[in-house]
């Protein structure tokens, strides 16, 4: 699913990845650990081709393609999908406009026939349903005046529509309190599939008791210091991340 | 709109044949020369067969604009301009003058079309193309006039309310905008060409949606249009003024007037959609349009709503206003401004509250791009007489990108301590994060941007009657192209 090979990216100059080699394969959970100032955020969003974040060496292969061919929506459309730590608001732009025309934009770059509203509504309705998203929720703008567990959800909402191929859901846990960090969590769990891989990035070991990983790795200083099982991620709640910022400093 | 442009066509059609066959006269003329003087004044008048009190009419105003200044304190900046310089009559041009084929006509124009969504044949009439008359026209623009006849609707160019209804003209134009009244308005009312007369009866709801479209022999009148509306007790009318297709014109002074009046219990709606050509990027060639618009609520309960779309121009100078005299009535201003490139548009409203218990609101929205400057400029003043009068103004302005400008200019006038008035105002910056966002979700750059605007814009939009608030939508994101990325 995504190779990554020696990666270096900088952002204005600064260099925050530092050689980053990672493996996805398909149907797989990964997870990314680390400490603040780690690169984790960096990480997602160079693999989302946001602007200013520039990869200065190595290589990203998704499904066999090279990323760097594409922008930021033509990987979206190819199924890259980044959930975001601090959703963004729209004010004005109503969820189901914004749901139906982000829809309508991957399905016509996949060549898919666009879903007129009526069968757009029905879709939604399946999703919002499981997620216990209310229909104020919907008419209201893009994650205007959302609390934080209604923000998170309405990301988890836009990957089942969009349904990709590789997601990247980036500290989905910050700002949620257990019983929104249980919904939201339920709602991933329901995600996972043979042909879907996931990149959940998080500080805490919290939420992968609830979205359990298959690997677990450590980011620290914009490299992987560390990577193993589930298991790693509770050595890791038991003895913080000391050793690994400590380590790299010495190295 | 494909609706009413198709009749458009239809109707135009009809009025080309009916010149085949004679029955409008001096279409043909010639030009008058360059310049402007008292002999161009009389000799307009007597192309339209004037009555002598509106040659003297046009003739005072001329007199008066004479001795008039440019206005200057507007926040618009454009090279003087030579009114020495400018043609002032000009027949309609012929169809054999115009490009002859689509292929005639610039592809950036086409490429704009296209995307509006607008069929072949409408782009074709739309660029001046002379288009075969293919239609069964004339049941549809015959039931469109029987259907007003029958109602008891006047709608009609204004040259013809001149010679056919001239106890209304000369009761009612001039009551609002008075020929002394700006500097446009009063070179306006010298040399007005055409535009349109509407009379609503007493208690009359008009049937339809009238639009600038469906009047006949409306070829070239855009460069001194002169409208007037006049709802009569009780009655209602919804207006449609302009196109969301860009319009060419061969002129690029335009000063318009447009007057409203309504007695007890009557309604105006007036929607206007505003596309004329901004110039290019380097601001070149585009159209100056300086605009009086004004309404006056002289009965009681009596209500206009003024909704507009300003996207074109290269200069708007624009402040349609409601001078609120009868008790009870109500002002609306809903307004969204588009600019991009070096455009500029300083534009706005006047609330004269007068009557007791009246009240308005304004919504007004800037979205200033590329190097472009937008102003707000507006007044809300409440006069001794306005016992209980409210008003309520929201000015939102958004920025996108570095170089270009906002401005709120309000003028607060309060001189009844009974009355209300609320200002609020914002300014906010379309954010690399909301882009991305966007983006990030398989939206291009100018879906993104297209869909934020649209967001910031929909409490004006949807005033709009249904059919041109779907195209204003997207114009609202032609008009932004090239403002990112």
């Amino acid at each position: 699913m995504l190779e990554i090979k020696g990666l270096h990216a900088d952002v204005d100059g600064t260099e925050i990845l530092k050689g980053i080699d990672l493996s996805i394969g398909e149907g797989e959970v990964h997870a990314i650990m680390g400490p603040n100032g780690s690169g984790k955020s960096t990480l997602s969003y160079v693999l989302s081709g946001r602007d200013g974040y520039n990869v200065t060496a190595g290589s990203i292969t998704y499904r066999g393609r090279d990323l760097s061919e594409l922008n930021t929506e033509e990987r979206a459309a190819e199924g890259i999908f980044l959930g975001f730590q601090y959703p963004v608001e729209l004010p004005g732009v109503s969820s189901t406009t914004f749901l139906k025309t982000a829809l309508n934009a991957v399905r016509r770059h996949r060549g898919e026939e666009e879903l007129d509203a009526v069968q757009f509504m029905k879709r939604l309705r399946v999703h919002t349903k499981a997620l216990n998203i209310s229909d104020d929720m919907l008419r209201r703008g893009v994650n205007v005046g959302f609390s934080g567990g209604e923000k998170k959800r309405n990301e988890i909402l836009q990957m089942a529509l969009l349904e990709p191929y590789f997601a990247v859901l980036d500290e989905t846990d910050s700002g949620l309190d257990i019983d929104a960090l249980k919904v939201v969590a339920e709602g991933v769990n329901a995600l996972r599939g043979p042909k879907r891989s996931m990149l959940v990035i998080t500080h805490y070991q919290r939420l992968l008791d609830y979205i359990v990983p298959d690997y677990v790795h450590v980011l620290a200083h914009g490299r992987i210091a560390r990577s193993g099982g589930k298991e790693l991620a509770l050595e890791l709640e038991e003895k913080g991340y000391g050793e690994f910022v400590a380590g790299t400093e010495a190295a | 709109m494909s609706y009413t442009s198709e009749t458009a066509e239809q109707v135009s059609s009809i009025a080309g044949d009916k010149y085949k066959y004679g029955f409008v006269t001096d279409i043909e003329t010639e030009m008058a020369p360059k310049g402007l003087n008292e002999d161009i004044v009389r000799f307009i008048s007597a192309k339209k067969n004037e009555p002598e009190w509106m040659l003297q009419w046009r003739l005072r105003a001329y007199e008066r604009w004479l001795g008039m200044d440019e206005p200057v304190w507007a926040k618009v900046d454009y090279p003087e301009i030579d009114f020495q310089d400018a043609y002032y009559y000009s027949a309609p041009k012929s169809m054999e003058d115009g490009p002859q084929s689509l292929d005639e006509v610039d592809p950036e124009l086409l490429r704009t079309y296209e995307k509006l969504g607008i069929p072949l044949h409408e782009q074709a009439m739309l660029a001046g193309v002379a288009v075969d008359a293919v239609f069964d026209s004339v049941s549809v623009a015959t039931t469109f006039r029987k259907e007003l006849a029958k109602a008891g609707v006047i709608f009609c160019p204004i040259s013809e309310a001149v010679q056919e209804h001239p106890e209304l003209v000369q009761k009612y134009m001039g009551s609002v905008v008075p020929y002394s009244d700006n500097y446009y308005a009063t070179l306006n009312s010298a040399v007005f060409t055409d535009g349109s007369f509407v009379y609503i009866p007493k208690g009359v709801r008009c049937p339809m949606e009238l639009s600038t479209y469906f009047r006949i022999n409306q070829a070239n009148t855009g460069q001194f249009e002169r409208t007037l509306i006049i709802a009569d007790e009780g009655s209602y009318v919804s207006y449609l003024e302009g196109c969301t297709a860009p319009q060419r014109d061969e002129h690029q002074l335009h000063a318009a007037v447009v007057e409203l009046v309504l007695m007890d219990d009557a309604e105006i709606k007036y929607s206007t959609v505003q596309n004329w050509y901004p110039g290019d990027e380097n601001g070149k060639g585009g159209i100056y349009n300086f605009v009086t618009k004004r309404a006056a609520c002289r009965g009681r309960n009596s209500k206009v709503s003024w909704t507009q779309v300003e996207t074109g121009s290269a200069v708007t100078w624009k402040y349609p206003s409601c001078i609120l005299q009868g008790d009870n009535s109500v002002g609306e201003f809903y307004s969204v401004a588009i600019t991009n490139n070096l455009q500029q548009a300083d534009t706005g409203t006047k609330m004269i509250h007068i009557g007791e218990n009246t009240s308005s609101t304004i919504i007004a929205k800037g979205i200033s791009a590329g190097r472009s400057q937008s102003t707000y400029r507006g007044l809300v003043r409440m006069q001794p007489g306005a016992k209980g009068g409210r008003n309520y103004t929201q000015c939102d302005s958004l920025l996108i990108g570095d170089k270009c400008g906002a401005h709120t200019v309000p003028y607060i006038e309060n001189r009844n301590r009974t009355a209300q008035i609320e200002h609020e105002a914002t300014t906010a910056k379309i954010s690399e994060d909301q882009l991305f966002y966007c983006r990030q979700r398989g939206l291009s750059d100018e879906e993104a941007l297209s869909m934020i605007v649209n967001g910031f814009c929909k409490q004006v939009l949807q005033e709009l009657p249904m059919e041109f608030a779907v195209e204003a939508q997207k114009l609202v994101g032609i008009s932004l192209e090239g403002s990112v990325g």
